[in-house]
């Protein structure tokens, strides 16, 4: 680490990719409001983030993948550039005090000087969906979600829906979009809030700027063939995680293609070691490292 | 976490649901079950407007001090959800615990302008709160007003328990004071109101009587009881160096109007214009000072994370350590930190300090000269002549900008067409200056906007007895200007915008009416007006209608000139100008006559009587 962490220092900054965790009320906080509130806490912070040049100096983050309003998360992600670095432990502590009640952040990692900022990374997203209490509830037993599942999902070759463009209406196979549909049980890790429901939809989709697939459509699609009413604010739409895909490549440049390459041949390494599958999706924040104690 | 007031359904229907959630950063956290009185302060227009007021940040987090208050905050639903709530009967709440307003101790609501009353009335009626005072049982929470406005309360009398009059540093510590004293004896509203009237600075409407002549004059206005006062004299911060001033603001998700730390410099102003309410009323002027200053926006910038710091005063470059303050605050420039330099003089001090913070290409320099000639600015009292405003707009096309914002009023007192016509002269004379310039040396066009607005004459100044026009009149004047724009050498390198005239005609009625107005404004709520101040809402036909039905004249308050001996609606407060002071002022405005500025000379106007700000710095 030490080695690599030389590399860097002979640039002028650093590249940095912080995941936080979104909840409660501040599910109503739209996506660009959470820009502007990052922005000051991370002055409120400390963290020496670099500034565009000109007369209105304007801080250099993007963020991954835009959450809609109403909609919480587990995993979201930004990239910073900064001047210099705590520690990442450091670094999360001192966010953490400039943060509210319902944002959390999670990590703090630094990137490769030619990373790919993660908007452009984006192939994948995971959710959990569930039924909110307070309407005559869709599906009265795991049993039946699960069966529904099985004939909406894994029985169906193709699920053809009509989406509605600017012009016109066009046939749209999800099918191939869903990775993966299934039950699954609340747990600590998969979603903190209590008022959440104990079991639930889970999806593993299709995201990012070419072939974006709303989980809504889903949805919608998935009330159809269960001949009920779609009632888009009967739901909770939980964001779990944010995905690129293993083998797209997130940097840019030959030799950092390279030392890439060596990472992932490591990753692979501990995958292997743990007896775990090594995954054709990777969560964004495991494409940095962590900072340590310098 | 907090339970919302508001479900996420009705959240996810309505237009940014972040106005209704609070938990912003700085929120003051209190559980109360911990504090005695339970405050609902509140700002009625929509949130990103309330949320920038300073006024109410300093209140929040002065009573937020006291541990035996929690000092929550409400702000106008939005029409969206303004419908919902009254659909559904869902009860107007306060942000921070989301609790009811009607179960607050007090609510607070700061007038500001004449054009958010019907808001007001909003307020009390979405948070199920009767809307006059007098039917306002033990329950529901004592309604106080306080803000420029209530410098004539007057037509807002019936809808208030009381007005605080004058600045809110002073006097809440007494007013708390009692309320635990008369609620620990087991006294009710009346006690409490009866006592309160007593304290300096507190009007309390339902005590006091007003009788009208056949003309429509008011006859008399007294107290109801001999223990009640016959004047209210307004409260005033004399040290403002050692008082509350908030080190962590609220910081909104949303992008309020006041994106920023703001700095309140110093209250007051030395320069007296005729026209100008705030210029009288908050008298002397009062210098923070600098060291405090430069701590507080260091303190703030930390707390906030805003990456920006604004001065507010009224007018900025009279501040005598105006260049120590810029300098400190230039240190934070290098964290990315704008400066932004509202109500400066144009003149080498403040051209050379834009320079370092603005892009001289983009933006524009602004001047008020506010009247045309130099014979309807020496009425108004405007210092501002003709060469100064020349001289600086050659200073800065020199410097680079090619931008100039004019700013002018019609409808002015004793103003004649000549005057108007002067306007576009104007500026037709600061484009002549540009294109003085050699071609080769300056960057295509110069850019001269002109807007005029149309005056209306305020309570405690020294047009408080002057006539206004009729809306025709005023639409005429902004022709004259029109057409001649179009006379000018340089018309391509002018610009003119005007507004309507018809929010003008009510601003009229409501500054200066007395207390049979309110009828009107209770009528015109009913109609379903709203958010008056915004254009999209803005029902005239509907205000027309409430005047018909009320049988109440839009002439008779705005179309006449007042007798000097005439009882006005807001005699009975002292506002620390005197009404001597104010009626030479009238006379001398008739005469074309300049009145120096307080720096300059003392001018007796009886606000030296405060013992304190340029009235000693006068007297060494």
């Amino acid at each position: 680490m030490a080695a690599e962490l030389q590399h860097f220092r002979e640039v002028s900054v650093l590249n940095i990719r912080i995941k936080f965790q979104k909840y409660g009320v501040m599910k109503f906080v739209g996506h660009l409001d959470m820009m502007r509130f990052f922005q000051k806490a991370i002055r409120r912070a400390g963290i020496d983030i670099a500034y565009s040049e000109g007369y209105s100096p304007h801080q250099i983050m993007s963020f991954a993948a835009p959450l809609g309003v109403g909609v919480s998360s587990d995993g979201e992600y930004f990239d910073i550039e900064v001047s210099t670095s705590k520690s990442s432990e450091e670094a999360v502590h001192d966010l953490n005090q400039a943060m509210v009640e319902g944002i959390s952040v999670l990590e703090y990692k630094k990137l490769p000087d030619t990373a790919k900022s993660a908007m452009s990374l984006v192939a994948a997203a995971d959710y959990f969906i569930f039924e909110k209490p307070g309407y005559e509830p869709l599906f009265r037993s795991r049993e039946e979600l699960q069966e529904k599942i099985q004939g909406f999902y894994e029985n169906q070759e193709e699920i053809f829906i009509l989406k509605q463009t600017k012009k016109k209406e066009v046939e749209m196979n999800l099918k191939p979009l869903i990775y993966e549909m299934k039950l699954l049980d609340r747990n600590e890790r998969n979603h903190p809030e209590n008022e959440a429901a104990d079991w639930g939809l889970f999806l593993k989709v299709c995201t990012g700027s070419s072939d974006n697939l709303k989980p809504e459509l889903i949805l919608e699609a998935f009330c159809r063939f269960c001949q009920a009413d779609y009632n888009p604010f009967q739901f909770q739409i939980h964001r779990l995680e944010v995905y690129a895909k293993s083998d797209d490549v997130p940097v840019k440049g030959e030799k950092e293609r390279e030392r890439y390459l060596n990472y992932l041949k490591r990753l692979k390494q501990s995958y292997k070691e743990r007896e775990e599958t090594f995954p054709t999706f990777l969560p964004l924040g495991e494409l940095g490292e962590n900072i340590e104690n310098c | 976490m907090t339970k919302l007031a508001l479900s996420d359904e009705i959240l996810l229907r309505i237009d940014k649901p972040a106005r209704y959630i609070g938990n912003e950063v700085n929120m003051v956290r209190k559980n109360p079950k911990d504090v005695e009185i339970r405050f609902a302060m509140c700002f009625p227009d929509v949130y990103e407007i309330g949320m920038s007021h300073l006024g109410i940040q300093i209140l929040y987090d002065m009573f937020n001090q006291r541990p035996d208050v929690y000092c929550e905050r409400v702000y106008s639903p939005w029409s969206d959800l303004h419908q919902l709530m009254k659909e559904q009967e869902i009860p107007l709440f306060t942000l921070e615990t989301q609790s009811l307003v009607k179960d607050m101790d007090f609510l607070g609501i700061t007038i500001q302008y004449e054009m958010c009353y019907t808001n007001i009335l909003q307020i009390l009626d979405l948070s199920q709160i009767p809307l006059l005072a007098k039917e306002r049982g033990e329950s529901y929470p004592i309604v106080i007003g306080g803000g420029p406005c209530t410098y004539n309360p007057e037509p807002l009398a019936d809808f208030f328990d009381l007005f605080y009059i004058g600045e809110g540093e002073t006097r809440y510590d007494d007013l708390f004071a009692l309320y635990k004293s008369v609620r620990a004896e087991g006294g009710g509203r009346q006690e409490f109101l009866r006592a309160a009237c007593k304290l300096p600075g507190i009007y309390v409407p339902s005590l006091y009587e007003v009788s009208y002549q056949e003309d429509g004059k008011i006859e008399s206005f007294h107290p109801k009881y001999e223990d009640v006062p016959a004047t209210v004299k307004k409260e005033i911060e004399m040290n403002l160096s050692d008082t509350s001033y908030p080190r962590n603001p609220v910081v909104p998700y949303l992008k309020a109007t006041q994106d920023r730390v703001v700095l309140e410099i110093q209250r007051g102003c030395i320069r007296g214009c005729r026209f100008c309410q705030a210029g009288m009323i908050y008298r002397p002027t009062r210098e923070r000072n600098v060291d405090m200053l430069k701590q507080c926006a260091d303190d703030m910038l930390r707390s906030t994370g805003h990456e920006e710091i604004s001065l507010s005063s009224l007018s900025s470059s009279d501040y005598s350590q105006l260049p120590e303050l810029i300098n400190h605050l230039m240190e934070h420039r290098s964290q990315g930190i704008n400066i932004s330099l509202p109500s400066l003089r144009i003149d080498a001090f403040s051209l050379e300090v834009m320079k370092k913070v603005q892009d001289v290409r983009k933006s524009s320099l602004t001047f008020a000269p506010e009247a045309g000639s130099q014979r309807l600015r020496d009425v108004i009292n405007k210092g501002l002549t003709e060469d100064v405003i020349l001289d600086g707009a050659g200073l800065a096309f020199a410097g680079g900008w090619q931008k100039v914002k004019l700013y002018f009023m019609l409808g002015l007192p004793t103003e004649t067409e000549a005057d108007m016509r002067e306007i576009p002269r104007l500026a037709d004379k600061i484009a002549r200056r540009y294109y003085e310039i050699p071609k080769e040396q300056r960057k295509g066009k110069c850019q001269i906007t002109i807007s005029t607005s149309f005056f209306v004459p305020k309570p405690f100044t020294p047009f408080q007895w002057a006539s206004m026009c009729e809306k025709e009149e005023y639409l005429a004047r902004a022709r004259v200007v029109n057409e001649e724009m179009k006379e000018q050498l340089n018309q391509k390198s002018l610009k003119y915008n005007w507004h309507e005239a018809d929010v003008t005609v009510l601003e009229g009625v409501f500054a200066r009416g007395d207390r049979r107005v309110g009828q009107v404004l209770r009528k015109a709520y009913e109609k379903g007006c709203i958010f008056d101040s915004w254009s999209e809402f803005f029902d005239n036909q509907k205000w027309m209608e409430a005047f018909e039905e009320c049988g109440i004249s839009i002439d008779f308050y705005n179309l006449r000139v007042r007798d000097e001996d005439e009882i006005l609606p807001w005699d009975f407060i002292d506002c620390g100008v005197s009404k001597e002071f104010l009626k030479r002022e009238w006379a001398r405005a008739r005469e074309e006559k300049v009145t120096l500025n307080c720096r300059q000379q003392c001018n007796g106007c009886g606000a030296a009587a405060f013992q304190g700000g340029i009235c000693l710095e006068h007297q060494n």
